[in-house]
């Protein structure tokens, strides 16, 4: 497929259908964008598995780090690359190998062989998207900012598990 | 699938950053009066406080009310992200606030807004932040200003009071060769007649009081952050890519992306200084954006025939509105806002300034004001007026010379607009 735009449907429907992420590049720094994106995506309810060979064993929000997604000991949904876009091809190499059945690469990361690979062993791609972002606009939690979501609806958002202010995605597929 | 239409743009004035109320299902926006919002828990405020999730917390930053305010304004200028404030004023100088240190410069178009000329060089002097003046007909001279110091350049779209039309795609060229954001205060065009980020800008602010509101009930203003600035690349201002003191160090360009403008300038600009627009002001703003494309097509029709009509009038000596084929900035209009070259426009009188005072004194339908952009027709003489405080030599480069009157042309029926100016013509 061709990787300049996605639908919202195609963001949605992973949203939504997977639920346990292996970030690969994940930090401990808490001013790192990596470390607020695997923080906002634990509150909303998905796994997150850091991957980070500098940090193995040790544990960053709670989460136990592995040095490779080889290393990782239960099944992985979506891999989510925080690395550049020439290290993705090994890590999407990677990500077929453990079965993994989406390829997230992080804004700004793109590479196009790995997303043929990846798309010729069956798994979906996103590149150049963060996961983070893409929830915060299609459950309509980002617009509390102001941000342009590009989302027009007459239906009333869908809120979270808990609290007032917090939203949650739901399949156009219901 | 039809979510993956393109939506026109009278479909985003009504509809942008505006779905039903999740909690009772009002569906027009509600106004949200309070001044916060209680937290989930501790780790929720943890959260909002370190900016690791989005949400609201006290309404001198944020209120649901104002975001579907802002969505709405970026949707509709074709931006990433958007900040609504307390007035034109306060956007931009929190805009300035978040780009400029002291000892920095910026240059700006001298046919400004007169209130933007005494921000600008007497406001911002005492924050140590220079202004070097250009013309805006002529892109050359703001490539002459550039210094290494110069962080900005300032236009406006359709210049006020002057009915200049700027030739945005020209000075933008100038702002990426010296490497810096090109802001342009697109209030008299609106986004219905013209989008800035689509001949090269990266920063627009809006005084929302005109004629995005457009009832002149309400003031306002706009940030809108569109998305196109390497503030990470550039790596000269701090606010954006040096480590934030207050969010424990976090980069906000490199955390936020291609809205990390717009977002710096509500933690840091509006956090700090405190222009927050009232939600009430937010809800009548977004009812007049409404309606926007409406109101604007028949301002600038009724502006048309006005101006068309004043040419023809012996006590009028010229007529300065971009619509007219014989203006310079006609060929500029047809390029920049096909659709109409605004409602507000000057004219000179013959008589010069006695003239111009009778005029103003003579009209009964047309408003005596120092606004623009409202559903009623208003006149200023600027001399004595919005430019008064300038110098002679500021006032003529700001096309509010002695004999100059300005108009803002309403929704009334342009006959009777037309009628008023005739009688209150014959009287001067």
């Amino acid at each position: 497929m061709i990787h300049d735009s996605y639908t919202d449907a195609y963001i949605r429907d992973i949203l939504v259908q997977y639920r346990v992420i292996a970030m690969v590049g994940a930090s401990p720094n808490a001013s790192r964008p990596s470390y607020f994106a695997m923080k906002y995506l634990l509150a909303k309810g998905f796994q997150v598995i850091p991957v980070n060979p500098g940090h193995a064993g040790k544990t960053i929000l709670d989460q136990k780090v592995f040095a490779t997604l080889g290393d990782i000991d239960q099944p992985v949904e979506i891999v989510d690359i925080f690395r550049n876009s020439e290290v993705a091809l090994p890590v999407t190499r990677d990500a077929i190998e453990i079965g993994a059945k989406v390829v997230w690469m992080q804004l700004g990361v793109r590479n196009d062989e790995a997303a043929a690979l990846a798309e010729a062993a069956g798994l979906k791609v996103v590149m150049n998207r963060c996961p983070k972002i893409e929830y915060g606009r299609l459950s309509g939690e980002i617009s509390w900012a102001g941000v342009n979501s590009g989302v027009l609806s007459s239906k009333r958002p869908i809120l979270g598990a808990k609290g007032g202010q917090q939203r949650a995605l739901r399949s156009d597929k219901v | 699938m039809y979510e993956e239409r393109k939506p026109g743009f009278n479909t985003l004035a009504i509809h942008a950053g505006a779905q039903p109320d999740p909690a009772t299902g009002a569906r027009v926006t509600p106004i949200y009066q309070t001044t916060s919002f209680v937290f989930d828990d501790v780790d929720h405020a943890a959260a909002l406080f370190n900016l690791e999730t989005f949400g609201n917390i006290y309404t001198r930053i944020m209120n649901p009310t104002q975001a579907v305010l802002e969505e709405r304004l970026a949707a509709l200028e074709g931006g990433t992200a958007a900040l609504a404030v307390a007035s034109g004023h306060a956007a931009q100088a929190i805009v300035f606030h978040t780009l400029l240190e002291p000892g920095d410069e910026f240059i700006a178009a001298r046919q400004l807004y007169g209130g933007s000329i005494n921000q600008f060089g007497q406001a911002f002097a005492k924050c140590g932040w220079t202004v070097k003046w250009a013309d805006t007909t002529d892109a050359e001279s703001f490539r002459a200003a550039v210094t290494p110091k110069t962080k900005a350049i300032f236009v406006e779209s359709i210049a006020n009071p002057g009915g200049i039309i700027t030739d945005i795609a020209a000075i933008s060229a100038v702002a990426k060769e010296a490497s810096v954001p090109l802001i342009v205060d697109n209030t008299l065009a609106t986004p219905y007649l013209m989008r800035p980020v689509e001949h090269g800008a990266d920063i627009i602010v809006h005084s929302l009081t005109k004629f995005l509101g457009g009832h002149g009930n309400s003031i306002g203003g706009a940030i809108v952050d569109c998305g196109t600035f390497d503030w990470m690349g550039s790596g000269r201002y701090a606010s954006l890519s040096s480590p934030s003191p207050s969010y424990h160090g976090i980069r906000l360009a490199e955390t936020f992306g291609n809205f990390a403008f717009a977002i710096a300038c509500r933690v840091l600009g509006l956090r700090d200084l405190g222009p927050a627009i009232s939600p009430f002001n937010a809800f009548l703003i977004l009812t007049g954006i409404e309606t926007l494309p409406l109101r604007m097509q028949r301002h600038c029709d009724n502006a048309f025939q006005v101006a068309t009509w004043l040419v023809a009038h012996d006590k009028v000596a010229w007529v300065n509105y971009a619509g007219l084929v014989e203006n310079p900035y006609h060929r500029l209009a047809k390029r920049y806002c096909p659709d109409g070259a605004g409602a507000v426009f000057t004219f000179g009188l013959k008589g010069g300034y006695d003239a111009g005072i009778g005029l103003v004194s003579n009209v009964k339908l047309f408003s005596h004001l120092a606004n623009i952009g409202d559903t009623r027709s208003l006149i200023i003489h600027p001399a004595s007026t919005t430019h008064r405080q300038l110098s002679d030599e500021h006032r003529e480069r700001a096309g509010a010379g002695p004999e100059v009157v300005r108009l803002s042309i309403g929704l009334e029926n342009v006959d009777d607009i037309i009628a008023d100016l005739d009688q209150a013509l014959a009287a001067v």
